[in-house]
């Protein structure tokens, strides 16, 4: 099977629209990937749409309505915050698969402000603060002292996560904030969910993103292999069973089984990686990932983030994009923001926040539930 | 605390018992021996079926994990502590822990207590919960 590449990308000013809808918000990303490939609605085989809030909504199609109705098979994929990932997957696998030659892979997410919370039972009693806590912030909180219980990490370098990608955002003019944030603000902001304050728990923006994906033999006769990204890997995994998983949702066996799958997929090392970006739906989350992606050693990650290997121009960058933490997390469009930011770094063109010859970048997504999606990308 | 009619549990894993008290439901595989809260057919451990056998979980057990949770859902009051406790001879749950949060540490053995809920649902049915105590 030949190799599967992203020829054009595209993505919107993470942000908050509530003038717009959806599927314009979708559309505009589809379109902006479009004209960086250098192709036409008329081009695509089919659509691959993430989206986790209107999932029964037929978000795809509606996209469809703004970009051109071509009638198109268009696949709706819903799998919590990896949603826009898997929708690459699925665009990805058709390819791969000698089904389709060029399509479309589109992310898009309209949010809420402040907490999300979760429909309790259609009939009962909730048990959130009774039984403990489901909220988001509280199961990454677990996450990190499962951390802090095992290597004594500190509620300081979880905070330095923080401080990193809200430094990044400064230099991505897409993000939605570029503040410099120190870890003293970070730090005694608002207390949320032990040990993760307001600044450690990423920000709810409206965003989209879009990918087209073709084959090679499509790529070059196209003429477009000169800024094309081969997909070295795509994974794909649910949560297995471990011992506290039932009770304390378990995000690390997860993006181990994916991330393990996509090194051996692509041949390469965790060492042979020159960017990351990581779901770091909390900060607590990016530092426990450190270590589920392999990029340090089991118990290092704190010590990783103190001697700043994953700041820009550091070992290993992550989120050098700011992250979900400061550019923002629609949930539908991450996995493919992730893919946008990688393709801008590997090809070249990512601005003031280059990493330097970078060769091979990695994205990774975890939806609550589970769910996780590790790509590995390469400059062709 | 004794049972009263029209008390529902918070959650099916909690069972009155016939004799008045009130034990956490699980079920052990006889193929793995894994243990589960809750009752299945499955193993989702190794995917046996019909090996499962309905046991009552241990009332004690060790703290394994916490947050201290600031804010929740509305309505909902902070701060509280929220466990991950290993109960004894197998089977973890999720539960509040009744203690001030700066005397909380890892591995601390607790024990579960039960109580009689204030709040109730949208159709005003009472409930029986749980929580984890210092032992």
């Amino acid at each position: 099977m030949s190799d599967v590449y992203v020829v054009g990308v595209g993505m919107i000013k993470f942000g908050r629209f509530p003038d717009r809808t959806l599927e314009n918000l979708g559309a505009e990303a589809a379109l902006m990937a479009l004209d960086d490939a250098g192709q036409t609605i008329h081009d695509m085989q089919a659509l691959y749409c993430g989206n986790v809030y209107e999932a029964r909504g037929m978000v795809g199609q509606r996209i469809m309505r703004e970009i051109g109705q071509t009638g198109i098979p268009v696949v709706n994929c819903s799998n919590a915050c990896a949603s826009g990932a898997t929708a690459f997957r699925e665009a990805w696998m058709s390819v791969k698969a000698g089904v389709n030659d060029t399509v479309l892979a589109v992310g898009v997410e309209k949010m809420g402000r402040g907490l999300l919370v979760r429909a309790g039972p259609e009939d009962g009693l909730s048990p959130e603060g009774i039984l403990g806590s489901t909220t988001n912030p509280s199961l990454f909180a677990h996450m990190g002292m499962e951390h802090s219980r095992k290597y004594g990490t500190t509620a300081e370098q979880f905070a330095k996560v923080s401080v990193k990608n809200h430094h990044h955002s400064t230099l991505n003019p897409k993000a939605m904030y570029q503040i410099e944030t120190p870890l003293d603000v970070v730090m005694n902001a608002e207390m949320i969910s032990y040990p993760n304050t307001k600044l450690m728990c990423s920000v709810n923006v409206d965003g989209s993103a879009a990918a087209v994906l073709c084959s090679e033999k499509k790529a070059k006769q196209l003429g477009l292999m000169n800024r094309a990204i081969r997909i070295r890997a795509s994974a794909l995994a649910s949560d297995p069973w471990s011992y506290h998983n039932l009770a304390m949702s378990d995000f690390n066996e997860v993006t181990r089984l994916a991330a393990r799958s996509a090194y051996e997929q692509a041949g390469v090392e965790p060492d042979d990686i020159d960017l990351v970006e990581l779901h770091d739906c909390f900060a607590t989350a990016e530092l426990v990932h450190y270590e589920n992606l392999g990029l340090c050693k089991e118990g290092e990650a704190g010590r990783m983030i103190d001697a700043g290997e994953t700041q820009l121009g550091g070992r290993v960058p992550v989120n050098v994009s700011g992250g979900l933490l400061s550019k923002g997390h629609p949930l539908g469009a991450t996995g493919i923001a992730n893919v946008y930011e990688v393709v801008a770094h590997l090809r070249g063109e990512a601005g003031a926040r280059q990493v330097q010859n970078a060769k091979l970048g990695m994205t990774h997504v975890v939806g609550r539930g589970s769910a996780c999606a590790v790509h590995i990308l390469e400059k062709a | 605390m004794s049972v009263s009619d029209g008390l529902l549990p918070i959650v099916p894993y909690l069972v009155s018992g016939q004799d008045g008290d009130f034990y956490l439901q699980g079920v052990r595989c006889d193929s793995c021996q894994q243990i589960t809260v809750g009752v299945c057919n499955v193993c989702p451990a190794c995917g046996e079926r019909g090996a499962m056998r309905e046991i009552r979980l241990k009332n004690t057990g060790k703290l394994y994990n916490y947050t201290i949770v600031y804010r929740s859902n509305p309505g909902v009051r902070t701060p509280f502590v929220s466990a991950i406790v290993d109960l004894d001879g197998g089977g973890t749950v999720k539960g509040n822990l009744a203690s001030e949060p700066e005397n909380v540490r890892f591995d601390m053995p607790v024990k579960l207590a039960f109580e009689k809920l204030k709040e109730i649902d949208a159709k005003g049915r009472h409930y029986y919960g749980y929580y984890f105590t210092q032992n």
